[in-house]
């Protein structure tokens, strides 16, 4: 599903270059369920960003699905992300002045999606997350868990093949973090290929394949048995 | 992402920042106002001196002595003559061409009027009985001067409405007697009030016929002469014969000046659109300005969106989208604003047609037009750049919350 190889990515800090990611190759078959951990500044974010398209390689090969997308212009990459790619972030970045429904709904606007299909879907996504009677409520007026459900709605609600998730409890109690990651792991069934970034080992354990990095390189790739 | 959707969408961020919205459509609103105001104050002023000036009569070519233009010295003036006067057969000789409907010849001078005991000056006006209808007169009572030789120096007069007041109050005017210096005159009617135009009252004359004006007076001189001609097209016909009779009686001099209504008329119309178009296009002024201050508001709600603009982005926005949602909310927030500027302009007018019932006040259509494509113009041109720098924004970035 996901291959990068040799890829490097610095930025230009003052006029230091800092190298955020060194050489990584990595291979991600289609539904693996993959945890990110490291210390801060180790580049797990800019990883994620790499694999979500947000950003480019400096130099080195990404092959998603088989495509090399790192040639794409940004107006493909851009289709590529609205088609295959879902984000969760630990700050929601739910757009405020629009309500839940609408939300979970942006995806669908930007595709073109007819109004009838957009309703449909919205309702059966907000039904399955349990929001059905938060779907006129503003992010403002939503606790956190609720928010961080309706951008995991938002996220899926285009059936992305990759669903890429950065700290997505680190804005929670533990509690509510549980249930984000009963949200996500149910995904992961579904076969849908999920990439988490966290901090808290707890949550990154339980995924069947653990990365960590440091300093912009990979230092261990386990998988659970 | 649809149109219907953009426009949905690009209304929606609009509402959500309403004091922002409401500050930028005010600024639009009133610069649009401004231009419909301002243009038809200067069309109602064109309206109103055109107005006035063709009251005077219709397809009116007017003969006046002298020459008016410098070029050429004629050889009278070589040996000191004074240029010739325009007389009486001058008049008569005009009839000759058939471009000429009618006309009166004119003179004019003051004298003391009186019925007894009241007296006061008047402005003594000599003609004919053609001049009622060249000048669109019309009578109050009585009849017009009668429809005689204009050789024949009858005593009968026509007074303006103010003139008989003054000297008559309650009597009966017409069958009565005026005094105008050692002579008397029969009243044969009186003007209905008009009120003054152009500078010219009618309600305060005296009209005689021209050949008593001229014993009155003790000239033989024409101040001008009043040509009507047969229609529109006839005008410059009516002008030309007129000069070349009046050369051939001039024994060639060219000693008088013959102009059409339609040549002042058209000096004024000229004028006063430029006029209108200098205030309209200051107003516009204030377009520029409120374009301006909208693309700065524009790019301190881009600073503020910045979050919104780097999620659209994750979710699949292209850039060409994004520049798309901006220009949408530029457009919208012209379009709703001029049209109120439109309206609030077109209430303004009223209210001013209002207090000044004279001035037929009205916004030209293409000031109207030009204020409106103005107000978009401006409000599209100066979101451009904001709209290019939201689609530049890095998603990265945009998303940090460093
Ligand atoms: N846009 C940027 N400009 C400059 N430096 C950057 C930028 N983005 C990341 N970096 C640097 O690259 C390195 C890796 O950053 P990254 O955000 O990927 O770390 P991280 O592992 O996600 O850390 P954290 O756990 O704190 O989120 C850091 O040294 C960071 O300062
Ligand atoms: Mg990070």
């Amino acid at each position: 599903m996901i291959r990068l190889e040799h890829v490097k990515r610095s930025f230009t800090v003052g006029d230091q270059p800092v190298a955020a990611l060194r050489d990584i190759s990595l291979h991600i078959a289609a539904g693996e369920y993959v945890s990110i951990m490291g210390p801060s500044g180790s580049g797990k974010s800019t990883l994620l960003n790499m694999i979500g398209l947000l950003d480019r390689p400096d130099a080195g090969l990404y092959l998603l699905a088989g495509q090399d997308v790192s040639q794409l212009n940004e107006e493909q990459q851009a289709q590529v992300r609205r088609d295959k790619i879902g984000f969760v972030f630990q700050f929601f970045h739910l757009v405020p002045r629009l309500t839940a429904a609408m939300n979970i709904e942006l995806p669908l606007i930007l595709a073109g999606v007819d109004p009838q299909e957009r309703k449909q879907r919205v309702d059966e996504l907000l039904a399955s997350y349990g929001l059905t009677n938060r779907a006129d409520h503003r992010p403002e007026q939503l606790s956190g868990g609720q928010r961080q459900r309706v951008a995991i709605a938002r996220a899926t609600i285009m059936r992305p093949a990759v669903l890429l998730a950065d700290e997505p409890t680190g804005n929670l109690d533990r509690a509510t973090g549980r249930e984000v990651m009963a949200l996500l792991e149910g995904l992961t069934e579904q076969g849908v290929t999920l990439i988490l970034v966290t901090h808290d080992h707890e949550i990154g354990d339980r995924a069947q394949r653990q990365l960590v990095m440091v300093d912009g390189q990979l230092a261990s790739d386990t998988r659970q048995p | 992402m649809t149109l219907t959707d953009t426009l949905l969408f690009a209304s929606g961020s609009l509402r959500g920042a309403r004091t922002r919205t409401l500050l930028m459509m005010l600024a639009m609103a009133i610069g649009v106002a401004a231009v419909v105001v301002l243009t038809a104050l200067g069309e109602g002023a064109r309206r109103y001196v055109i107005g006035e000036f063709s009251s005077l009569g219709t397809n009116l070519v007017i003969v006046l002595p002298g020459r008016s233009e410098t070029s050429g010295i004629s050889p009278g003036m070589l040996v000191g003559q004074i240029p010739r006067e325009l007389v009486l057969d001058d008049a008569q000789a005009l009839l000759r061409s058939n471009a000429i409907r009618r006309l009166a010849p004119l003179s004019v001078g003051s004298a003391q009027a009186s019925n007894g005991a009241r007296n006061r000056e008047v402005m003594v006006l000599g003609s004919t009985a053609q001049l009622l209808a060249i000048r669109h007169m019309e009578m109050g009572e009585g009849q017009f001067l009668p429809d005689t030789d204009a050789r024949l120096a009858s005593s009968v007069c026509v007074l303006g409405a103010k003139i008989r007041r003054e000297l008559f109050a309650n009597e009966a005017a017409v069958g009565g007697w005026v005094k105008l210096g050692d002579r008397r005159f029969r009243v044969s009617g009186v003007l209905k009030e008009q009120g003054e135009s152009m500078g010219f009252n009618t309600d305060e004359l005296v009209i005689i016929p021209v050949a008593s004006a001229h014993q009155l007076f003790n000239t033989q001189a024409l101040l001008r002469i009043l040509i009507e001609a047969k229609g529109r097209d006839e005008i410059l016909r009516a002008r030309s014969e007129a000069e070349s009779i009046l050369l051939a009686r001039h024994s060639g001099e060219r000693d008088v000046t013959v102009i059409t209504q339609d040549a002042i008329l058209a000096t004024f119309d000229r004028i006063l659109r430029a006029l209108t178009l200098a205030v309209g296009g200051i107003a516009a002024i204030s377009l520029a300005v409120a374009g301006i201050l909208i693309m700065n508001v524009m790019l301190i709600a881009i600073a503020q969106r910045t979050q919104e603009i780097g999620l659209l982005k994750a979710i699949g926005a292209p850039p060409a989208q994004i520049r798309k949602l901006f220009f949408a909310e530029a457009a919208l927030l012209s379009l709703v604003s001029s049209l109120a500027g439109w309206a609030l302009g077109e209430i303004g007018s009223f209210v001013i047609g209002r207090a000044y019932p004279t001035l037929p006040i009205g916004a030209p259509w293409w000031a109207v037009l030009a204020a409106l494509a103005t107000a978009l113009g401006t409000g599209i041109l100066f979101s451009v750049m904001p709209a290019r720098r939201a689609a530049k924004l890095d998603p990265v970035l945009a998303l940090a919350r460093r």
